[in-house]
């Protein structure tokens, strides 16, 4: 079983849960930016949570079966058609060998996910099978899929035709976004002001905007708090010796566009950051397209965990909904 | 040295910062916290990534609560600053061909965004250390040994710390405005760091030459990367050796054909006898390197 890439959409890549474990080489852990969407679309289709499926920004790909699969897409609004033909979201559907699979406009979000039963089958590389492009590492040959690839699938049964994930376990965007963050790390290199105008302005989404990190722009510049710099720094105020990153981090080069670093995140340079997105919204950042209004919302660490707690609810309600 | 300062990275990072400058007592004392901190084995920590003068352990919080990590590690910290600053380690080197076409190529393409458009990266780094002409800087690039201090940014990228005296270490600034491309395999250096692009990409660092070894490979073809595709570790120490074209050709070459391998000697790094005589120290570590 295979599939053909007729076109590749914007940039397609395989993607599962990551490879976590070799971040401090600079090798990223990768994976779904939308982790809970690339569940759910495995799920609809009976495999692994942990299986890898397709992801793909802004536009979809257009696909052609070489046998008869179930298929489910998620994550993003953008409707999938089998030739021609429109099926529904978050639903997953047999596709017949010869068929094509491909995508109308996105309405809304910015990245889908594709799950194939028995899941894409590419060589596991470190542990997983998600693409980590600038290493040529993973995925199909290291890189995003291209027209004339052929992406091996495993095998698996249908008995999940035609289930559905419900709209109240489907997770959406408010607007403007809202991005919870937890402040710290060189947090007080910031003046009093500049602390308050981070959360109460609000920041759109820049054009460069990917799997590496998202960058933000409209809100005022930060201003610093005076000091010297230490050595091994570099002259900038938003500098700092060369230290390692966290994911979700945010950091402000020169003080005026916030990035948040996510999946594909370098893993350490040296420019300061003022907190960190908690671990239950990086989802959420990336159905996040250009212009996108977003407001950082402060919170401690206990509010951090209970997002958290919340979030693990959410996917046992969305796991038991298929028992 | 005063106490680190421990914060969040969210809900899954705990960040240690043991210096906020740059110096070999930091990266010490950063290694050895981030080792001590492996060694323990703590319930829930999922990776540890040391840095130059700091360090961060991802954590998941459904198995160990934050304030318990932080308690965790913090007890490892006075551990780590009474441990013997000795590391067993290699040294490595590096041919690197100075003043290459390729960076020079890239470089020129990229001068609107460089402080001093009018000349390249080694006149401009020579000229704010201090230095007559580009020859006597590269000299002063080639002739100490470089600690690994972090490996990161990117695949198997080394962070690289000049094993001298503060006042003699190079220090430049980064491009204005970062580069959208460096080779591979680009030397280069910011702030008062050396660095190897060990894949080509973005990059804000002044570039100086080119390596004909590779550090990655996802492909494990390379001979010499057979068994993991990343050839740096901290602790590493490096000595870059100056070659000429004929030469990078050469070894471009033998790597090609897996003839290739880095010259390497495991050797002791004792920082207390480093620091009563440097200059000595590094020629012990070179004689050892070249077998004498």
């Amino acid at each position: 079983m295979a599939i053909k890439v007729i076109h590749h959409g914007v940039a397609t890549s395989v993607q599962d849960m990551g490879r976590p474990g070799y971040f401090h080489l600079g090798i990223p852990m990768g994976g779904a930016m939308d982790r809970y969407a690339m569940r759910a679309a495995n799920l609809l289709v009976g495999n692994d949570e942990g299986a890898a499926g397709l992801e793909a920004v802004f536009m979809g790909p257009k696909l052609e079966f070489t046998e008869d699969a179930l298929v489910a897409v998620t994550g993003g609004d953008m409707p999938a058609k089998v030739d021609g033909e429109v099926v529904p979201g978050w639903t997953s559907f047999r596709i017949k060998a010869g068929q094509v699979l491909s995508f109308d406009f996105l309405k809304a979000g910015a990245r889908i996910y594709i799950a194939v039963v028995g899941g894409i089958d590419v060589p596991v590389a470190l542990g997983s099978r998600s693409t980590y492009p600038i290493g040529a590492l993973g995925g199909y040959k290291g890189r995003a899929l291209a027209p004339g690839d052929e992406l091996p699938v495993g095998s698996g049964s249908f008995a999940m035709e035609g289930r559905s994930v419900a709209e109240s376990l489907r997770r959406k965007l408010s607007s403007p976004a809202e991005l919870r963050v937890l402040p710290g790390l060189y947090w007080d290199r910031l003046t009093d002001a500049a602390k308050e105008n981070f959360f109460a302005d609000t920041w759109k989404v820049a054009p460069e905007a990917d799997r590496m990190g998202y960058r933000f722009k409209g809100g005022r510049k930060v201003e610093f708090v005076d000091r010297k710099q230490s050595f091994g720094a570099g002259s900038d105020p938003s500098n700092i010796v060369d230290s390692c990153y966290p994911y979700g981090s945010i950091q402000i080069p020169s003080g005026t566009e916030p990035i948040i670093l996510h999946r594909d995140a370098v893993s350490g340079g040296g420019y300061f950051m003022v907190g960190t997105v908690i671990s239950a919204d990086m989802d959420l950042i990336a159905q996040m397209q250009p212009h996108t209004p977003t407001r950082f919302v402060e919170v401690n660490m206990e509010q951090a965990l209970a997002a958290r707690k919340d979030r693990a609810a959410l996917l046992d309600r969305l796991r038991s909904s298929f028992n | 040295m005063t106490s680190a300062r421990y914060t969040f990275g969210g809900d899954e990072h705990l960040f240690v910062e043991c210096s906020e400058e740059m110096s070999l007592e930091a990266f010490f004392k950063s290694l050895s916290m981030a080792t001590g901190v492996r060694e323990s084995k703590i319930n829930g920590v999922t990776e540890i990534c040391p840095a130059n003068a700091s360090f961060q352990v991802k954590f998941n919080p459904d198995i160990i609560k934050p304030d318990d990590i932080l308690r965790e590690v913090q007890k490892i910290e006075g551990a780590a600053e009474k441990a013997e600053p000795v590391l067993r380690t290699r040294i490595v080197e590096i041919p690197v061909f100075y003043n290459d076409p390729w960076t020079h190529e890239t470089l020129m393409r990229f001068r609107e965004r460089h402080q001093e458009p009018e000349g390249t990266d080694l006149d401009y780094a020579a000229k704010i250390n201090g230095y007559s002409d580009v020859e006597g800087f590269i000299a002063a690039h080639h002739g100490s040994p470089w600690f690994v201090s972090m490996v990161g940014f990117v695949a198997g990228l080394p962070f690289m710390y000049q094993m001298v005296e503060r006042q003699r270490q190079i220090e430049v600034p980064k491009y204005l405005r970062p580069r959208t491309d460096t080779p591979r395999l680009t030397v280069g250096h910011g702030g008062c760091f050396g660095a190897i692009y060990s894949v080509r990409g973005a990059g804000g660092y002044q570039m100086f030459g080119i390596t004909p070894m590779p550090i990655f490979d996802a492909s494990q073809t390379t001979s010499y990367l057979r068994e993991f595709m990343v050839f740096f570790r901290p602790g590493d120490i490096v000595k870059f050796k100056p070659i000429d074209r004929e030469e990078y050709e050469k070894t471009v070459d033998e790597v090609d054909n897996g003839r290739f391998s880095p010259k390497s000697r495991d050797v002791s790094f004792d920082l207390r006898e480093f620091q009563k005589d440097i200059d000595g120290y590094n020629k012990t570590l070179e004689g050892l390197l070249h077998g004498h």
